[in-house]
């Protein structure tokens, strides 16, 4: 990392409930400008939240978060920070090309409408109404509307959803010619090879925390080796994780977790030498360190 | 304030494959609140394109005109003959029609912010430097001249048909309806749309307009209906408007009940609005 610029976000503390619902609680993420950063958790782990409160959508309970060194609003009103969201709403009885005309005649500065259309690939449905297009259609006007800009940061929560696969691949190729012109990225998604492939860096939510943050590469590194589960009553977590090639253990009840890089000795040792039974052996993928990391219970 | 964006090590490989100009991040706020006439003539076009909204708004007051007030053209309204510069039953239809046409457009923008709220028009509205309340005060700009489209209208279907006023008659009825249906039901739309998000809303206030016109004397002289039907419609929030817009014609005067009337509404109106979106914020 070079000279600390503004960072692009800055959230520290970040608290907000709903009633007695918890959403987050005590985010700190600080993006760097340039960087492309997944944002991954199941349904409810307050992803949308933490994003609505990145935009000033949504007052943070407590804590800050800073845009560019600006409150969200502030960035906002300068086109500095755009988004797709999932629950943006769009007037069915504007045209695609009024609605980025309308967009447009908002901010002080904007690229030009032809230049977005072109960009989220809609030139051909630039006279159609937003009513007759299609949910993946509707979904690129939202990322050219957030084009308009031409945002310092992009904030697109599930960006991809209702895209078919053609779609999915040019927008991606969009948001990386972006990005080489400096532009910061910070996605959410559930497609875990989205993350994989067009992220820098992976942020992990789960239950209103970040549960694993780091580069794309680190993240992955968890996905090597192989997960040994087996029963076995009264098992000593901390004798299991003194033995040799295992990185991690979970006890579940009876039910035992490893992470190991040598699953064949390890399996050999417990049904040797432990009352190991019902031995399972998976390799790992993102998912699995996905679900390991964001599920109830899990020693880090 | 200019900040120099600084490549981050895992990606400074692909920013040397940039091609086109940096991302800036030296902005400006838009004036205003982000007040454009673009908005205005898109929300404009939008009213204009609707049937429906031009059907209520502009045909069905001309419509009803013809049909009510067209055949009393030789009706005097008051003591004075037509032939001596009285106004006729026809002229005190035409200003209620008027009217009618202002506050449908009024009502249908006040609850059209609301259901544009309900689907997340507003919340996409928030990812841009337009102020909520400069997004309201632009659509009730709309609503109001497409009420004052509607007043023109009218009027000038009644000026063709022969209806003769004084200049201070055709512009102080024209201007004192418009500002007042604008003002109360601007506000009664924005409370209904609140009360009942969604698609629905738009319904139930056309409902309860036609309902309030009638029985406010719109379509039908107050003073022609049954005692205890009058006690009633002096409480009812077409009553207090629509009485202070043809004062002019009839001659009656300054009508204190009628503006504490049009007073309290508005003011009803008003608690109720903001009563609402501060429970429907919550809920959201």
């Amino acid at each position: 990392m070079t000279i600390p610029s503004i960072p692009a976000i800055h959230a520290t503390a970040l608290v907000k409930s709903f009633g007695d619902v918890r959403a987050v609680s005590g985010v700190d993420l600080t993006v760097q400008p340039g960087e492309i950063v997944a944002f991954l958790g199941p349904n409810g782990a307050g992803k949308t939240t933490t994003i609505d409160m990145m935009l000033g959508l949504t007052p943070p309970d407590g804590g800050d978060v800073k845009v560019f060194g600006l409150s969200p609003r502030a960035a906002i009103s300068r086109g500095l920070v755009s988004a797709v969201l999932q629950t943006g709403g769009l007037l069915k009885d504007l045209t695609v090309r009024e609605t980025l005309d309308l967009t447009a005649s908002l901010f002080a500065d904007t690229r030009p409408v032809a230049e977005v259309l072109d960009r989220a690939g809609i030139t051909d449905i630039a006279t159609r109404r937003v009513g007759l297009c299609s949910g993946g259609q509707q979904q690129r006007l939202r990322f050219a509307m957030a084009l308009l800009s031409d945002p310092g940061l992009l904030i697109l929560d599930e960006p991809t959803t209702g895209m078919d696969v053609e779609g999915r691949r040019a927008f991606w190729n969009a948001i990386r010619a972006d990005a080489d012109r400096g532009r910061t990225v910070l996605f959410a998604t559930h497609y875990l090879d989205e993350a994989d492939e067009y992220a820098d860096r992976i942020v992990l939510m789960s239950r209103g925390t970040i549960v694993a943050d780091g580069a794309t590469a680190e993240i992955k590194n968890l996905v090597s080796g192989r997960i040994v589960r087996a029963t076995l009553p009264d098992a000593d977590a901390s004798e299991l994780s003194a033995l040799p090639s295992v990185d991690d253990v979970s006890v579940q009840g009876d039910r035992v977790t490893l992470h190991t890089s040598d699953s064949d000795a390890l399996a050999r040792h417990l049904l040797t030498y432990t009352a190991a039974r019902d031995i399972e052996i998976t390799s790992q993928n993102l998912e699995s360190v996905f679900l390991a990391l964001t599920s109830e219970g899990v020693s880090a | 304030m200019t900040t120099p964006i600084v490549p981050t090590a895992v990606n400074a490989g692909q920013t040397e494959r940039a091609s086109a100009g940096r991302v800036q991040l030296d902005r400006r706020v838009p004036p205003l609140g982000g007040f454009t006439l673009t908005y205005l003539r898109i929300e404009l076009a939008r009213k204009l394109r609707n049937r429906r909204t031009l059907l209520f708004t502009l045909i069905f007051p001309v419509m009803m005109f013809f049909i009510v007030g067209y055949p009393m053209r030789d009706v005097p309204l008051t003591d004075t003959a037509i032939a001596d510069g009285g106004p006729s039953v026809a002229a005190f239809i035409m200003v209620s029609m008027a009217m009618y046409g202002a506050m449908m457009s009024a009502t249908q923008t006040g609850a059209s912010v609301a259901v544009e709220r309900a689907q997340g028009w507003s919340r996409q509205l928030r990812l841009t430097p337009l102020n909520p309340l400069v997004n309201v005060l632009i659509k009730m700009i709309a609503g109001m001249l497409l009420g004052l489209v509607a007043v023109a209208a009218t009027y000038l279907v009644g000026a063709i048909s022969g209806i003769q006023l004084s200049a201070a008659q055709w512009i102080s009825t024209g201007l004192v309806g418009w500002l007042l249906a604008s003002a109360v039901f601007t506000t009664l739309g924005l409370m209904v749309g609140y009360l009942v998000p969604g698609e629905n809303a738009a319904q139930v206030t056309s409902l309860a307009i036609v309902l309030l016109a009638f029985i406010g004397g719109l379509f039908y002289p107050v003073s022609s209906m049954p005692d205890f039907m009058q006690t009633i419609a002096a409480f009812t929030p077409v009553y207090g408007i629509s009485e202070l817009a043809r004062a002019p014609l009839t001659g009656a005067g300054f009508d204190l009940a009628a503006l504490t009337n049009a007073l309290v509404w508005f003011a009803v109106f008003l608690v109720g609005t903001v009563v609402f979106f501060r429970r429907d914020t919550k809920r959201v």
